[in-house]
């Protein structure tokens, strides 16, 4: 892929803040935004800031990965379900592999997620981790 | 609407061509299947490629020119189709479509894809292209890792277990070992699949179709122009359709039904005017083991969840109620990408016709070709039938 800055700036809103929309005639959540409801057809769409917290609901152990991801290998990637019901794909950090089950808590944490290209242009955003419940 | 009829059909081997180029490639394949159809080259009004991944993994697109070029077709109309592995299945619907309209009598519809130019790696960055770059790519997830979600949620809704999903690998080895042009003609067991590496957990190196080269080619008619070149061997596109889902499957209500080929399949069955107990042969797209007894599911052959049993129990042998992957699948003969689909079809035109070799299922008058893009993102169902 070809390397760009523009390419991962204009998403930084949405990523680094888990920015969605809600659609206000359905109520159906999007992450990330987007203009028209897939559920209804309503163009009616809100931006709407979504939990940083939901539950784990699948998941896999990456073992093979592009060029970009491969020094991170093996990791976990999974779909959370946030408490607004929207399902979101990312990383699943800080927890050992042989711990991962689906069902757990998580929230979400901000990380580097890889480096484009040879002028390393570096792009962030959200993975999640165990929640670390307060004592 | 106009009848289109299979004239000829043409592919090369699949494998590593190392001393062949994409063009190459695809030239090989065209000039068999025009061969095959008895027409000259200067017969063909139109050129259309499937193709997924040139402009990534060879730095080249711009394939309908390139391809005309080659094959010395100046004037020719012509595009390159690309929705990602569906890409071959895609194409063949368009060409369908541009002889049926009636605009055009003679088409060439081929799929190429050149994957072994790049290293592993770099292919893995150009599959997960079939997926969102934005907010899937940059997890860092693969078209495997993916799969493994389908995987996961498959076993736990359906309570099937590992080893029956992986048998359908075993399955295309069987059949892979009598087609010439496979790439990995010989059986595995499926004990080898189960003790192969993790790709993406729980998905098996064994249980993943390869990182192949090839191309595939087929002539397509109208069915008058087709009676004025031969009588024999004659196979009618009786039904064709394409359909799309959710581009991510994370977002979709249920990962175990790929909504796309339940739609594709009722638009090409209603074409057709045939029920899913009519198809006598089948070509699914089962680029992980899971995806077979999914499609045969989503397709309406067998209930939900109960694809993996309807596979060991040995219904989709040569000799049981639907043959399915008799040249190997894409496991076995091999997956290059956007030419795939076009090596389905070539493979039920055979079956159609009664050139399967050892292979050859007994008397098949109806075949159905499936082809995937993404994790069910874009589907193309093709359905064809013998005609006396
Ligand atoms: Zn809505």
């Amino acid at each position: 892929m070809i390397p760009s800055v523009p390419r991962v700036w204009r998403e930084i809103r949405y990523r680094y803040r888990l920015i969605g929309c809600k659609c206000t005639d359905c109520g159906a959540v999007y992450f990330p935004p987007r203009p028209l409801c897939i559920k209804c057809g309503s163009r009616k769409m809100k931006e709407l800031k979504l939990s940083e917290d939901g539950v784990l609901i699948n998941y896999t152990i990456i073992h093979y990965a592009s060029r970009e991801f491969k020094y991170q290998t093996p990791f976990i990637v999974g779909v959370v379900k946030l408490r607004e019901g929207v399902k979101v794909l990312a990383q699943i950090v800080d927890v050992d592999l042989s711990e991962i089950k689906e069902g757990i808590e998580v929230e979400a944490v901000f990380r580097k997620l890889r480096e484009q290209g040879e002028q390393g242009i570096i792009e962030y955003g959200l993975k999640f981790r165990p929640k670390i419940k307060p004592k | 609407m106009g009848r289109v009829v299979v004239l000829g059909v043409g592919l090369t081997k699949v494998g590593e061509h190392w001393n062949k180029s994409i063009r190459d490639l695809f030239v090989e394949a065209a000039l068999r299947a025009v061969e095959d159809a008895g027409i000259e080259l200067s017969d063909i009004e139109a050129v259309i490629v499937g193709n997924m991944s040139s402009g990534y993994l060879q730095g080249q697109e711009h394939l309908g020119a390139l391809m005309s070029t080659w094959l010395g077709l100046r004037g020719v109309a012509t595009a390159k189709v690309e929705s990602a592995c569906a890409s071959g299945g895609v194409a063949f619907h368009q060409a369908f479509l541009a002889v049926a309209s009636g605009i055009y009598d003679c088409v060439l519809v081929g799929g190429v894809e050149k994957m072994t130019d790049a290293v592993t790696e770099d292919v893995i960055s150009a599959l997960i292209m079939a997926d969102d770059q934005e907010y899937v790519a940059s997890t860092g997830i693969t078209f495997a890792g993916l799969n493994a979600l389908v995987y996961r949620e498959y076993m736990r809704k359906y309570g099937v277990k590992q080893e029956e999903i992986a048998y359908f690998a075993v399955h295309d080895h069987k059949y892979a070992r009598d087609n010439p042009y496979a790439q990995y003609p010989f059986e595995v067991s499926l004990e080898q699949v189960l003790a192969s590496p993790l790709v993406a957990d729980p998905i098996r190196l064994l249980e993943s179709s390869p990182i192949s080269d090839g191309a595939a080619a087929v002539v397509l008619c109208s069915l008058e122009k087709a009676k004025s070149i031969k009588s024999e061997g004659l196979v009618e596109v009786v039904g064709s359709a394409v359909a799309t889902d959710i581009l991510s499957p994370h977002e979709r209500e249920d990962l175990t039904t790929l909504y796309a080929t339940h739609v594709a399949a009722e638009r090409a069955y209603k074409m057709a005017k045939v029920e899913p107990k009519d198809i006598n042969v089948v070509e699914v797209h089962d680029a992980y083991t899971v995806l077979g007894p999914i499609h045969l599911e989503d397709l309406g052959f067998v209930k939900k969840g109960d694809g993996a049993k309807f596979v060991v129990e040995g219904n989709i042998e040569k000799d049981g109620k639907l043959p399915t992957n008799t040249f190997g699948g894409l496991k076995a003969r091999g997956h290059p990408v956007g030419a795939t689909g076009i090596y389905q079809i070539v493979e039920v035109v055979w079956q159609l016709r009664g050139e399967a070799g050892k292979n050859q299922v007994s008397d098949a008058e109806i075949g159905l070709a499936q082809s995937v893009g993404g994790v069910g993102s874009s589907v193309a169902v093709n359905i064809f039938r013998r005609l006396r």
